[in-house]
């Protein structure tokens, strides 16, 4: 693992080292012409983090309130069935969430959104706020199982309504959980290249929309791996994206020791 | 998830292949408008010939010349010429033609070399101002790993840059079904994919795409299809890529053209 960090950053860093790009050029231009050595990847960071957004946005409160739903109001009988079914669309593969997205969400997209092509940022936002509900879902469900019967019995005696015991007492409590599992979540959007690169258009341009195709950290790598000649301007700057992934998921890692820890 | 990508890019790549090294294993891999010959020709040799087993696979026409150079497939497919003294040699297997295709909601059967450069160059936004109706243009282009986006590029473009705005797409047949089904949408592919199905293949300045066409120059967009070896082939695989370009039979129902009818040189176009 540490020789995998280190061969990244190593390899990530020739852009800047070898080529003498400058990381300004690369983290801030919106023009990526890797032949004229201006390889500029706002494009694709900025489309890798409104999607990751816009799935938090919609999967993150969504997920928490199903994981509500079935660790505290559901019947104990729903609940149980629910679990293993969750479990399972954890581990259904990325392509198959893409191929859902291309034949049902496109159409849809193209048809009731206004979009001519149906692809873009919206799609793709779509589409990853599905595949990261599982996970948030099971996640918060265990972190709110987790919290002590007595609080949850104490504030019901004082006369708190369900609702107050709720927001009151086991959010609070289940917080760490809780935050865990909505990083997850992120960490598993940002990390998505081949559902998202079925449905976001792959064009190397600003988006002027949510309806607009544009590309991410994860498609535009996946797109040009099997041209970029070793040593080029390109194979260097697809190391870098990767490299950034890399830093943007080890960051994500550190919240989620913080959030357990200040929980603990 | 690139871990776990680039991982199963090397499984397919490596341990498959190792797998049936029982028999003579050929692998060829590149552009998707020289694929559906090379596909096909796969099939029929290797159930001509026992004991010769060929993989077949895309990618793009740079991904076939990188992947002969490097020897991780011994057939490169490609639509272009390998840039640079690469060690590779060149066998010219076909020539194929280029359909600048249009979904038939647009109208527009048509168009000159000034108005589809204008279209790709983004400067023409709207049908209507071609003879068609009242829709925005979506461009659907093919990534930098495409034989066809630099046949084309070379062909029609000039010094036009092609606009980026639209969509990506990454193979031969996905440009097909995206053109097919996105309203308002117009993209280029090799003739061959371009049979039977519900696009409109424009005539460029009055000609349309036929074999007559093109081996005379009159329709501008076409290229030899080349296969690369690096450096000198087996006699296996030499002997199958004399089977792909002597087998006119096969040229002809998959829409690609014997080299020997070819009357037009490709640098006098």
């Amino acid at each position: 693992m540490g020789a995998l960090i280190v061969y990244l950053a190593y390899m990530g860093l020739q852009l800047f080292v070898v080529d003498h790009v400058s990381p300004l050029t690369f983290l801030f231009s919106s023009n990526f012409a890797p032949d004229e050595k201006h390889p500029g990847a706002l494009v694709f960071i900025i489309g890798s983090v409104t999607i990751t957004l816009f799935a938090i946005c919609v999967g993150g409160p969504l997920g928490v309130a199903v994981g509500i739903f079935l660790s505290l109001l559901a019947p104990k009988r729903l609940a149980g069935a629910m679990k293993p079914a969750i479990e399972i669309l954890v581990g259904i593969p990325s392509v198959v969430y893409g191929w859902l997205g291309l034949t049902l969400l496109v159409p849809l997209v193209r048809e009731h959104a206004g979009s001519q092509t149906g692809f873009g940022l919206l799609t793709a936002g779509i589409v990853l706020s599905i595949m990261i509900l599982p996970t948030v879902v099971s996640l918060s469900e265990d972190a709110l199982r987790a919290v002590p019967v007595a609080l949850q019995e104490g504030s019901m005696s004082l006369g708190a309504t369900r609702w107050q015991t709720i927001w009151n007492v086991l959010l609070p409590a289940a917080r760490g959980g809780l935050t865990v599992a909505v990083i997850l979540g992120i960490a598993r959007a940002i990390g998505e290249a081949l559902a998202v690169q079925m449905v976001i258009g792959n064009s190397a341009v600003l988006p002027k929309g949510l309806l607009a195709p544009t590309a991410a950290l994860t498609t535009e790598i996946v797109t040009d791996m099997g041209s970029a000649q070793e040593g080029t301007v390109l194979f260097h700057s697809l190391f870098s994206m990767a490299l950034l992934l890399l830093l943007i998921a080890m960051a994500l890692i550190f919240a989620v020791r913080l959030a357990l820890r200040r929980s603990a | 998830m690139i871990i776990r990508l680039l991982t199963a890019i090397a499984l397919t790549m490596f341990v498959i292949p190792a797998a049936a090294a029982a028999d003579t294993q050929i692998t060829a891999a590149g552009s998707t408008a020289l694929l559906p010959l090379v596909k096909q020709a796969a099939t029929e040799y290797s159930q001509a010939h026992q004991g010769i087993d060929i993989s077949v696979s895309g990618g793009g026409s740079y991904v076939g010349i990188a992947q002969a150079r490097s020897g991780a497939a011994e057939l490169g497919d490609s639509d272009v010429i390998a840039p640079g003294n690469s060690g590779l040699m060149d066998h010219k297997v076909a020539a194929v033609g280029f359909a600048v295709i249009v979904n038939p909601s647009a109208n527009v059967s048509s168009l000159s070399s000034a108005q589809i450069r204008a279209i790709f160059s983004g400067r023409t936004t709207n049908w209507k101002d071609v003879g068609g109706t009242d829709q925005g243009i979506v461009i659907i282009n093919r990534p930098r790993t495409s034989g066809t986006r630099a046949v084309f590029n070379a062909t029609m473009m000039g010094v036009s840059k092609i606009n980026e705005a639209g969509l990506t797409v990454d193979s031969s047949g996905t440009v097909v079904t995206t053109v097919a089904s996105t309203p308002g949408s117009i993209s280029y592919v090799a003739l061959a994919y371009t049979r039977g199905k519900p696009i409109t293949v424009a005539k460029i300045n009055g000609v349309a795409p036929s074999e007559g066409t093109i081996v005379t120059g009159k329709y501008p967009i076409w290229s030899y299809e080349h296969i690369f070896t690096k450096g000198k082939p087996s006699s296996d695989v030499a002997d199958f890529i004399n089977y792909i370009a002597s087998n006119t039979g096969l040229l002809e129902k998959l829409g690609y053209i014997p080299i020997s009818r070819m009357k037009v040189k490709e640098t006098n176009r």
